[in-house]
């Protein structure tokens, strides 16, 4: 068997470097991930008004968003604030609000394209019922949009939480940043060491996201 | 005699500077059954969604037993409750059960018991012929079942008068005699109706009263023998010919 240099993970407290790097990246995309869920339905509504102005700001915002890579929102927010109004935010904090923007964005996308699929007839077979608006959206409207949204909106989950790994650009101590420093320490006596710890990260990230996937997968067979 | 049940005075409906109503006035008595029948385009479908109130109505007035209909009206949804309509495409609830499509407005619009809304929904399924199918979702169904469930939720409502809109227009053929009997068995009950329908040899059957829109207005109005015997007008004449095939050539 090739030598991996996995023991290099079991020296010292290695291992428990990296499970804490991959907490402080959890910690980071959970967060971001809530903020992103409320902020976004909120957003999704927003998007879906006739009012020219709302309309016209709120595609500026995805435009923003999808265009400019997020690194380079990261480096604005981390030390773009320190420059131009002197806070020192940290390095978590930034990639908090750079993850927030743009899952409340992509969210938002989401849920406007769910709200708008509802076809015009169940709107308006429900009012013949007699329900009012609010019990159309509520009966109606919103269960549809959900149950449109969960699989799309677990899928924008994965990729936050795989995205998150980009945190290590401003330093933030997350689990490819451990694995680094880990390497470099052991540069001498295991030279393989990088491939073995690069292993062991795609692992814990393949952990962290298989589950969602397949949750996503069987939710979208159940409600399709 | 009793009031009657709907009242249309001058009604005048216009999408953008197209009028499609033009001044219709019409009075539906209780447990009348009127078709509306008339050329594609005419503005049957618009009269009923204004009978309903899904369009604004530009000139004229809708009286529900002396009750305003009109979509500004504070007791908009007080006044649908007591109108049941049917569409031409099905439009069930997809993410509701049969039985909970049916529950639904009678629970949380009516505020009645589930369990008397239920053992009423089960009792009208019955009668339709798809009390075994009250589990089951929207998309289980055929096309013929699903507007027989259409019919069963509006009927659930207890409306005082029920719209029809060409339910039977997106069926496979095999389909339209199912729907179609259980429309005529309403009508047997005694319920009040306005049906529009292409189905002519229904319309006979099923009509107290037949009325012949065309480009917005009502060209004729008459007994179902008399307009599909002798119509007065020659617009109806042509209307009707539509129906029935001649060979020109004669055979050898
Ligand atoms: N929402 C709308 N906006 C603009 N024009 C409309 C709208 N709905 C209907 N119309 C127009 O009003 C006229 C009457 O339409 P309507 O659907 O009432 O006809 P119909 O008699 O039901 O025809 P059909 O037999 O094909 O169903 C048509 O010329 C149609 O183009
Ligand atoms: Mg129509």
């Amino acid at each position: 068997m090739p030598d991996l240099g996995l023991e290099v993970l079991l020296k010292g407290k290695n291992m428990a470097r990296i499970l804490g790097g991959l907490g402080v990246a959890l910690r980071i995309s959970l967060l971001s991930v809530m903020i992103s869920i409320f902020a976004g339905i909120l957003m999704g509504m927003l998007m879906t008004w006739k009012n020219p102005i709302s309309r016209a700001l709120t595609r500026c915002y995805l435009e923003v968003v999808r265009i400019m890579p997020q690194m380079v929102l990261l480096f604005l927010v981390y030390f773009g604030t320190t420059r131009i109004f002197g806070w020192n935010l940290s390095g978590e904090l930034s990639a908090v609000i750079v993850f927030s923007f743009w899952g409340t964005a992509e969210m938002g996308d989401l849920v406007r394209g769910a709200l708008i699929s509802i076809p015009v007839h169940q709107y308006e077979s429900a009012a013949a019922l007699g329900m009012t608006s609010g019990q159309i959206y509520r009966y109606i409207v919103l269960p549809q949009t959900v149950r449109r949204l969960i699989p799309l909106s677990i899928n924008l989950i994965t990729r936050m939480i795989k995205t998150t790994s980009l945190v290590l650009m401003i330093g933030v101590v997350e689990v490819l940043k451990v694995a680094q420093q880990i390497i470099e320490a052991n540069r001498m006596n295991s030279p393989n060491a990088a491939f073995g710890v690069y292993l062991t990260v795609f692992l814990l990230y393949f952990i962290a996201c298989w589950p969602i996937s397949m949750l996503a997968g069987a939710l979208e067979k159940r409600w399709r | 005699m009793s009031d009657p049940v709907l009242e249309i005075k001058h009604l005048v409906k216009r999408f953008g500077d197209q009028t499609v109503l033009k001044d219709i006035t019409l009075t539906v008595e209780e447990g009348e059954v009127i078709v509306v029948v008339g050329p594609s385009g005419c503005g049957k479908s618009t009269l009923l969604r204004c009978i309903n109130a899904l369009e604004e109505i530009q000139g004229g007035e809708i009286r529900l037993k002396g009750a305003e209909v009109s979509k500004t009206s504070s007791n908009l949804a007080k006044i649908r409750q007591r109108i049941g309509m049917v569409f031409q495409s099905y439009e069930l609830f997809p993410h509701l059960s049969v039985l909970d499509n049916i529950i639904l407005a009678p629970t949380k619009v009516q505020k009645r018991s589930k369990e008397e809304a239920k053992e009423e929904a089960l009792a009208l399924l019955s009668r339709v012929g798809l009390r075994e199918k009250a589990d089951s979702f929207p998309r289980q169904l055929s096309g013929g079942q699903k507007q027989r469930v259409a019919i069963v939720r509006a009927l659930c409502m207890h409306p005082e008068i029920l719209l029809f809109d060409e339910v039977t227009a997106a069926l496979d053929p095999e389909m339209v005699r199912e729907v179609l009997d259980v429309i005529l068995g309403l009508a047997d009950q005694g319920k009040t109706m306005i049906i529009v329908t292409h189905e002519m040899q229904f319309a006979r059957a099923v009509a107290d009263r037949v009325i012949f829109l065309e480009e917005g207005v009502i060209k004729e109005e008459g007994s179902p023998d008399q307009f599909f015997e002798e119509p007065k007008t020659e617009r109806a004449k042509e209307f009707l010919k539509t129906f029935t095939f001649e060979r020109k050539r004669s055979r050898v």
